[in-house]
């Protein structure tokens, strides 16, 4: 851990002398990372995320809970978050504006330090008509840099958004989302740049089916002089059919699939759709190592925990770095992001 | 509220209202977001685009209406003045100003009120 102090620091006032997750260490020290997305689960007994943590162990550096995904309830993400930090699995919670007041937001941002979390990732969260409670009162009295910069409160100032000091201060990696895929694109890089001012460390961006773009995205946070301050990981989905393509395009938000990806799924067989979809993850997560500025991937799958098993595999990021020591220097890797 | 107080909202109403489709928030940022209202947003956003926005520009909760902040973006790159005011980082809504006047909360500074903590991170913030 304190190899990794001596690296250029990220964030140039606020780095911390010590890492404050394993994911962080890893980030300083300029390993490429990978984390996934937690299957969210619908039941009250932990052996479900127990079973789904221990498949991850080991195969990535952390994953995600998600808080609601699609506006849809599931078992909470600090609830989740818990029981990896339990079965040796890093969490990184995520919270969004959605569900919760700025009240039940700092409650818990507390709450997830508490139970062991260290990394948290702060989001808007998707309207409440995308799930399949679309009659609730969706909340959004925060926004997304509210929240980050709320949460660096509670960190570095040691008190509520009030000023009333807490007796504990957590310590937290802290994360944000960004979507260099939708417009405006010309402002997502200085959207990006307010979610550092707000106390974002790390990002993961949107799901990745649009290279081209996303170079030019990271080719703009190079030139507002972000990628010294923030990591940012990029999301990678390993499709099994073109159905579930056309399911992200048409009916998630938010989400740029390029019509000769599409084609390129559905020219094929039906039965060499899978195979198809797990190559073009596998060139993605290639193509995103090459460029410069990007310092991991976050791969999801739905309901697909066994591909993106495979696609760590087959795309060489085994065996995973330990927290606390440096990188090989191998093609693909750097020695410090920027 | 005195009987000035409400003309005073009346007017601002009438006035904001048919330019901007101000929502009367009473803490007016107009100035930051290309003079389009962000309280139109259905995420309340004050700091720009959620990552839903679809690809044509349209919100993902409205998907037939424009997206707010794709026009704030848009109207702000017009503007003579205040085009950098988009990079402003817009402190949390007072939801105890909803439906007074923006305007005689700027005059007297009750809009500039923010919670104890997110001023003093103001101040450390480079």
């Amino acid at each position: 851990m304190d190899r990794g102090g001596k690296e250029k620091p990220v964030t140039d006032a606020g780095a911390p002398a010590k890492p404050r997750s394993g994911l962080e260490a890893l980030l300083r020290a300029g390993h490429f990372v990978v984390t996934a997305e937690m299957q969210p689960t619908s039941g009250a007994d932990p052996e479900e995320v127990r079973t789904l943590a221990t498949g991850l162990i080991g195969r990535v550096d952390a994953a995600n809970c998600t808080d609601n995904p699609a506006a849809r309830p599931h078992l909470s993400s600090l609830a989740a978050g818990h029981v990896l930090v339990q079965s040796g699995l890093e969490p990184v919670v995520q919270l969004t504006c959605r569900d919760r007041n700025r009240l039940a937001l700092q409650a818990d941002l507390l709450g997830a330090a508490c139970l062991g979390a260290r990394n948290v990732l702060l989001l808007t969260g998707d309207g409440v008509t995308a799930g399949d409670h679309p009659e609730t009162k969706p909340l959004f009295d925060l926004d997304s840099l509210h929240l980050l910069r709320t949460a660096c409160i509670l960190r570095d100032q040691g008190t509520y958004l009030s000023g009333r000091p807490l007796s504990t201060r957590p310590s937290f990696f802290i994360g944000a989302v960004e979507n260099p895929f939708a417009p405006p694109h010309d402002y997502r890089p200085m959207r990006l740049a307010k979610k550092v001012e707000a106390g974002a460390e790390f990002v993961q961006l949107q799901l990745c089916f649009n290279v081209p773009r996303l170079r030019e995205f990271v080719a703009r946070t190079r030139d507002l002089g972000l990628l010294e301050r923030v990591f940012l990981l990029v999301s990678v989905y390993v499709t099994r059919s073109t159905r579930a393509l056309r399911y992200l395009r048409d009916v998630v938000p938010g989400i740029d699939v390029p019509d000769a990806v599409m084609a390129r799924l559905e020219h094929g067989p039906s039965e060499l759709q899978a195979e198809e979809g797990f190559r073009l993850a596998l060139e993605t997560v290639a193509a995103l190592r090459e460029i410069r500025g990007i310092s991991g991937v976050h791969l999801i799958s739905i309901k697909g925990q066994e591909a993106i098993l495979r696609l760590i595999e087959a795309a060489g990021l085994l065996p995973r770095p330990k927290p606390g020591t440096q990188p090989a220097p191998a093609p693909g890797e750097r020695a410090a992001p920027g | 509220m005195s009987f000035l107080g409400r003309v005073l909202v009346a007017v601002e109403k009438a006035v904001k209202e048919p330019l901007f489709d101000c929502r009367m928030c009473g803490q007016c940022i107009l100035h930051s977001t290309g003079l389009v209202c962000p309280m139109r947003c259905p995420k309340n956003l004050r700091n720009g685009p959620c990552g839903g926005v679809l690809v044509d520009g349209n919100c993902e909760v409205y998907p037939d209406r424009p997206c707010v902040w794709v026009k704030a973006w848009e109207h702000s790159r017009l503007l003579p003045l205040w085009r950098d005011h988009m990079e402003h980082l817009n402190p949390p809504v007072d939801w105890r100003l909803q439906g007074t006047s923006a305007w005689a909360n700027l005059a007297s500074g009750r809009d500039k009120e923010l919670p104890a903590a997110w001023t003093a991170a103001e101040k450390r913030s480079p």
